[in-house]
């Protein structure tokens, strides 16, 4: 691969007049602004809609960091959403409302879970990672459909959003705030890490592992402390997730949400800071653009929608090999 | 008494699902090996099949019309799609085309539905062979062990191809290196083709044949596709020999842990829990047997070669 130009995908120092650069200020700027614009158009539902691209795009942020830096094709980080999500919804149902000890239970589960079963899919490189990784998700997919005291396979509704200090959650514009600024600590620490030398000999893994090995760097460690700190992400877009729609289900961790955030990760740009971000804004626009387009030209075939977004997929694999984002000066 | 002629039927419908998992396995782990090509797709074909056998059986009352219209209609949609869809992506990372492969599962599921609707469709058994069998003091239906039958003949078919037969010799020197063999003077790519389509074309045989025991549905490759995808990962990817234990392996453990973990639940918790939660158990049981065999044996219980695996 052509990691010899990585240190120029990723400049130390931001330069401002940079394509990349802008994009994303201008990008974070609007997402900043967006629930006075969306009052001002009396749209509360464009807030909901925002924040649900938001919490895609923390979950794509997560991914990115093992996919795009580490090269680990994970299709299976969906299963850290559907860990996050029941990580709000079961203690909910009990009675316990604090979102600090949702955020914390996510959290201690996800990592020591993430710990093993990364110890035992990162044995394995390639399409068996790709395809063990799928293999866990399915697990825990049909272990929460096993757990019928809450609500098996038609999933676990939460009675409330969950308590956060002074923060109230009912309130779709503070939620939006919320999930904006855990997204902006999300991409500050991912390329803070990615330009640490942990994330260089992250970056030295992907590229050539033998190569980083026979330099001295246990890759392994590494390799696994970037698969757990992208699954607690993930649990934690989780937590965010269940907040927002009130309702923790399987479906969360269905292999097709792997699928689509390793697609919003390709769009944005594979292996850049922002991209999941742009990504998960193309991705989640197009899904809701598509079905009023159709409606409007071919009103019979409105709920097909999918057969124009599968093209969609196929296409960007096929020609898109930097993604939206990526392809911008950075 | 009792409980060993239910394990003999679980045994039985456990290698009825084994065979047809073979079908699904062998061409995509055949495609795996010669191009390093992984297509999710492949389930696609498996449904497409199941839809094209159940309308010319709709249409000419002949079941085995119905079998020529899925392998032949599935193995020309696998060649069309290996020529004008994927020949670009063998050549990129797995990366890639797990994503464009993804948005074709995505595409024909949705136009499954736009030509057939969206609620299931019915196959029916055909009529030579709705009834029953008695073996070793159980009756089993003749149709499902049709089924074995086929499957156990297509597996040695397919044996003699590979082993005895020099288009065979070339799959088995592409698996090992396929650059060599190009270099020999051999088109890889359409052996590729050759291949892909075949694939298909079993694929199909595959979804018509499980179609009057499953329902017909927009979406019915996705579970068999990721069971496959367990099969050629357990059986070591490329290897055909190893699809066909691993699948065996996959449908009996499969079968037999749904039909034993209930009642094994049932002794541990209480019978609604455990009627609940034993299935779902069941389910996870496979994941759990390829995770330890990847974590013993990450190329798998028959690896084809170091070359494919790669």
């Amino acid at each position: 691969m052509s990691e010899m130009k990585a240190s120029s995908l990723w400049p130390v120092t931001l330069r401002w007049s940079a394509p990349r650069t802008i994009t994303a200020v201008v990008v974070i700027a609007l997402l900043a602004v967006l629930p006075m614009i969306a009052g001002a158009l009396e749209s509360s539902y464009y807030v909901s809609f925002a924040t649900r691209v938001l919490i895609y795009a923390l979950a794509a942020i997560g991914l990115n960091f093992i996919l795009g830096f580490g090269g680990m094709v994970s299709l299976g980080h969906a299963m850290y959403v559907l860990l996050g999500a029941y990580a709000v919804a079961i203690p909910a149902s009990h009675g316990v409302t604090s979102g600090f000890a949702h955020m914390a239970l996510a959290v201690a589960v996800c990592i020591p879970l993430a710990a093993c079963l990364g110890a035992v899919a990162l044995r394995t490189s390639g399409i068996a990672f790709i395809m063990i990784t799928l293999a866990f998700a399915q697990m825990l997919f049909f272990g929460a459909v096993s757990l019928k005291d809450y609500g098996g396979d038609d999933g676990l509704t939460v009675g409330a959003r969950s308590t956060l200090g002074g923060l109230d959650l009912s309130n779709n514009t503070t939620l939006y705030y919320v999930t904006f600024v855990t997204v902006l600590v999300a991409l500050y620490l991912s390329w803070r890490a990615v330009l640490s030398p942990f994330g260089l000999v992250l970056r030295a893994t992907k590229s050539n592992p033998r190569r980083a090995t026979a330099l001295g760097h246990p890759i392994f460690r590494y390799q696994l402390t970037a698969y757990v700190a992208s699954a607690v992400v993930c649990a934690i877009a989780g937590v965010l997730l269940a907040n927002l729609t009130l309702f923790a289900s399987p479906a969360y961790g269905a292999w097709t949400l792997s699928g689509e955030l390793i697609v919003i990760v390709i769009l944005g740009g594979l292996g850049t800071v922002f991209g999941p971000v742009v990504g998960a804004i193309i991705l989640l626009a197009l899904e809701e653009a598509l079905p009023m387009l159709i409606e409007a030209t071919l009103p019979d075939y409105k709920s097909n929608w999918m057969l124009l977004l599968g093209l969609f997929i196929f296409f960007v694999a096929l020609l898109l090999k930097r993604g939206v984002f990526g392809s911008l000066k950075p | 008494m009792m409980t060993a002629q239910l394990a003999l039927s679980h045994l039985l419908n456990g290698l009825q699902l084994g065979v047809l998992l073979f079908l699904l396995a062998a061409g995509l782990t055949l495609v795996f090996g010669i191009m390093s090509f992984v297509n999710l797709a492949h389930g696609s074909l498996y449904m497409l099949g199941a839809y094209f056998g159940a309308a010319a059986f709709a249409n000419t009352d002949s079941f085995l019309l119905a079998i020529i219209a899925a392998v032949g209609g599935a193995g020309l949609v696998g060649l069309l799609l290996d020529r004008f869809a994927l020949t670009k992506l063998y050549a990129r990372d797995h990366l890639d085309q797990v994503l464009a492969t993804f948005g074709l599962i995505l595409f024909f599921n949705e136009l499954i539905r736009i030509i057939w609707g969206p609620s299931s469709i019915f196959i029916q058994v055909p009529k030579a062979l709705d009834s029953t069998i008695d073996i070793a003091g159980i009756t089993y239906p003749s149709y499902r062990l049709a089924i074995i039958a086929v499957g156990l003949a297509v597996a040695f078919g397919l044996y003699v191809l590979i082993q005895k037969t020099r288009v065979g010799m070339l799959i088995r020197a592409g698996a090992t290196n396929a650059n060599m063999v190009a270099a020999l003077g051999v088109n890889i790519k359409w052996l590729n083709t050759l291949v892909f389509a075949l694939g298909a074309a079993l694929a199909g045989l595959a979804g018509v044949m499980a179609g009057p025991i499953v329902s017909v549905q927009p979406g019915m490759g996705e579970p068999v596709l990721i069971l496959t995808l367990v099969v050629i990962i357990i059986g070591g990817l490329g290897s055909i020999r190893g699809a066909f234990f691993a699948a065996l392996i996959v449908g009996v453990v499969d079968t037999l842990g749904r039909a034993f973990m209930p009642t094994l639940m049932r002794s541990l918790m209480e019978r609604n829990a455990a009627d609940a939660a034993g299935p779902a158990l069941a389910s996870m049981l496979i994941y759990l047997f390829m995770a330890v065999v990847l974590a013993v044996k990450p190329q798998g219980l028959f690896p084809a070669n170091v070359a494919a695996t790669r």
